[in-house]
């Protein structure tokens, strides 16, 4: 791949076509388009509209229980004899993910576009519920798709879903996961376009998704910002997020991306090995390719049909990525790795024991990198991990893989 | 250079009548057997073949051309092998419109300049591109139009007047106007509403303005062709010739027929159109 120049910042993306650099655009239905184009206006008014901020504040603070704290990670930090390792707990959020973040500032521009009805896609279920939580607390009727498979190995959140008044439809084509879901999301919304706002879960899409998605998620890496400087009085060395979509490690690098002594990395679903069918990591392993709205990075054949991910956690089950990801990825400003299912699987099971925390197994991946990456660092170096989801929802899922009978 | 779309609408013109452009997937159920119904749409009364690029991903897509694409991707189905298909056609046909219909992904990866290269050199006369709306036209559109394919623009119910002159803008061959908001194969609209749109859409194009998604019978293409210059069927083709297959989905003796008699009857439709509305 071509090495875009080094930008004199990394933070004025996207460009007016939704561009970062040749990732991210508008590839859409026309029928999409006019309100694509409404969204971007509505967006830009709303993005320096006092009274918006003030609403989505007051709601983060009351609401969801922002700020989240950051923690040192003591136990965990001596068991790996390295760098100090911090979490951005933003798993204490109300519905216990990052998605909320993103979730209620939708759900403020859908009720200032006028619609009457949400849609979403979900995989983990994470995004399904935060979505339905917004919908439940301002009253829109909510549709959500989720893949067959997804619904099988997710099965507590596609009853808070359900419990919040949401309508669950399972979509069996393909692998029945995520892409597939979000499929049958764009489907419907093509159908229903005038009724109906699309709550996009993760910072990718057609502009203006990754801009709007990555803004509502920074509020994680300005309270981290802040909060370090408060503690440590200075910046972290490293910032480890896991990737499927990339929403919650946008949130977290994007208030650092000009601070070029802090690291970035990605941690993508490396599933059952790279050199097998079965991961997700398309940054790794994959080329940029058109999907779902924007050109990004990509698994696919030659002949440019998409392939199926695998991971054994289903948020991060997606074969693209947000297209600020590929961005980065090609101008080398975050490096982006693969983590392995047993590696997340051990990382999960040792957290639990060591801190008294039982992580997702999205951020598991995270924190699989980290435990490879904290000892060969010098200890009075800071790692920041965003913990971005509870592991309640996996704990069947994990159980039954480790034979934990239920 | 003789352009196929204007040599063929200039002729529909004198004759009174809209044409009937015809929807199949490229490779559906196989190779061979989608060829041969591809050969047999002119006789059979299709005026303008639309060849579908199997996708894996169709986001605009109901069930039935989902299905339709998954059936020609596991039969082997490639975008070399949709234009060595339409090539092949064109050795024994020079005259019927051939439009390649898809998403951008397969001809991003196939390369936009080669897959324009091998396009002209199997003879196809347009492009259909779901996801690349008037915005993206740096992508493929404009270098279609350099090469000397019409790229195919799809005008919505969404498309208000504001919007129309930048859909229309670099359009050439005909136009698609879309009858709902919605995915091929749904229900059918209110034909009075789309003869409106149709009209709108006429008030701000010279060029021909054809109606799809949603039109399943020789009944819906007579009331659409009174006010539209073609008619296009897709997903009632693709479930002909669903309804034809074997226990394994494999094309039977009957699926060819299946196809051309269910488009018999879409002809005669479109050659009523107009009688009755001259009534």
């Amino acid at each position: 791949m071509n090495k875009p120049p080094e930008p004199n910042s990394f933070r004025t993306g996207p460009d007016e076509q939704g561009m970062f650099g040749i990732f991210g655009g508008r590839f859409v239905a026309e029928t999409l388009m006019p309100l694509i184009l409404d969204l971007q206006d509505k967006w830009n008014q709303a993005k320096t509209d006092p009274e918006f901020q003030a609403e989505l504040q007051h709601l983060n603070t009351h609401y969801t229980g922002r700020p989240s704290p950051i923690y040192f990670a003591e136990r965990l930090t001596e068991h790996l004899g390295g760098a100090k390792i911090y979490f951005k707990r933003d798993e204490l959020n109300h519905t216990g993910s990052h998605k909320i973040n993103n979730c209620l500032g939708q759900i403020l521009l859908a009720k200032r576009m006028g619609k009457t009805r949400i849609i979403a896609e979900t995989g983990a279920g994470q995004h399904g519920v935060a979505s339905a939580t917004v919908a439940a607390r301002f009253g829109f009727p909510c549709h959500v798709y989720m893949g067959a498979t997804d619904i099988d190995r997710q099965a507590p959140n596609v009853f808070r879903m359900k419990l919040l008044g949401a309508e669950v439809t399972p979509v069996t084509a393909g692998n029945g996961t995520l892409k597939d879901a979000m499929n049958e999301a764009l489907r419907d919304w093509v159908t229903n376009v005038e009724s109906t706002y699309y709550i996009i879960g993760t910072a990718a899409g057609p502009h203006p998704y990754p801009e709007m998605v990555r803004e509502f998620q920074s509020v994680i890496g300005k309270e981290a910002r802040e909060q370090l400087l408060e503690i440590e009085g200075r910046l972290p060395d490293m910032l480890v997020a896991a990737v499927g979509g990339g929403s919650n490690a946008i949130g977290l690098f994007h208030p650092f991306l000009d601070d070029r002594n802090v690291q970035m990395v990605g941690v993508e679903a490396g599933g059952k090995g790279l050199d097998t069918d079965e991961h997700c990591a398309s940054l790794t392993a994959g080329s940029p390719g058109v999907l779902h709205g924007n050109r990004t990075y990509l698994l696919q054949d030659g002949d440019g049909q998409i392939e199926e991910g695998h991971s054994i956690s289903a948020g991060l089950d997606y074969p693209g990525i947000g297209p600020e990801h590929s961005y980065l990825k090609d101008t080398g400003r975050v490096d982006y790795v693969p983590i392995m299912d047993t590696e997340a699987l051990e990382a999960f099971q040792l957290l639990s024991k060591i801190e008294g925390i039982i992580p997702a197994l999205e951020p598991s991946h995270a924190l699989a990198e980290v435990i490879k990456r904290a000892p060969k660092m010098r200890k009075d170096q800071i790692i920041v991990m965003n913990l971005c989801g509870r592991g309640d929802k996996d704990v069947f899922a994990v159980g039954k893989r480790l034979g934990f009978e239920m | 250079m003789t352009n196929r779309f204007d040599t063929l609408f200039a002729r529909l013109a004198d004759e009174g009548r809209p044409a009937l452009v015809t929807y199949i997937m490229g490779g559906d159920p196989d190779y061979d057997t989608s060829l041969s119904i591809m050969k047999a749409l002119p006789e059979a009364g299709a005026d303008i073949i639309e060849l579908g690029m199997p996708f894996s991903d169709p986001m605009a897509d109901g069930p039935a051309i989902q299905m339709a694409g998954q059936r020609a991707l596991k039969g082997g189905q490639t975008l070399a092998r949709t234009l060595a298909m339409a090539k092949a056609f064109r050795k024994t046909d020079t005259d019927t419109p051939i439009v390649l219909m898809g998403y951008y992904n397969p001809v991003y990866i196939y390369g936009v300049d080669r897959f324009l290269d091998d396009a002209n050199a199997a003879g196809i006369d347009g492009l259909i591109i779901v996801d690349l709306p008037p915005e993206m036209d740096g992508e493929l559109c404009i270098p279609a139009l350099e090469a000397g394919i019409s790229f195919i623009r799809l005008a919505t119910p969404t498309t208000d007047d504001k919007r129309l002159p930048a859909v229309l803008a670099n359009t050439s061959g005909f136009v698609y106007y879309v009858s709902m908001t919605g995915i091929t194969g749904s229900a059918i609209a209110d034909t009075g509403a789309v003869g409106e749109a149709v009209n709108r859409i006429k008030g701000h194009t010279p060029l021909p303005v054809c109606v799809g998604f949603g039109v399943k019978t020789a009944e819906q293409a007579r009331l659409i062709g009174r006010d539209a210059d073609g008619v296009v069927v897709g997903t009632a083709i693709v479930q002909a010739i669903v309804n034809s297959l074997d226990g394994d989905g494999g094309s039977t003796s009957d699926t060819v027929a299946a196809v051309t008699t269910l488009v018999g009857g879409l002809a005669a439709g479109v050659r009523a159109a107009r009688l009755e509305a001259a009534e």
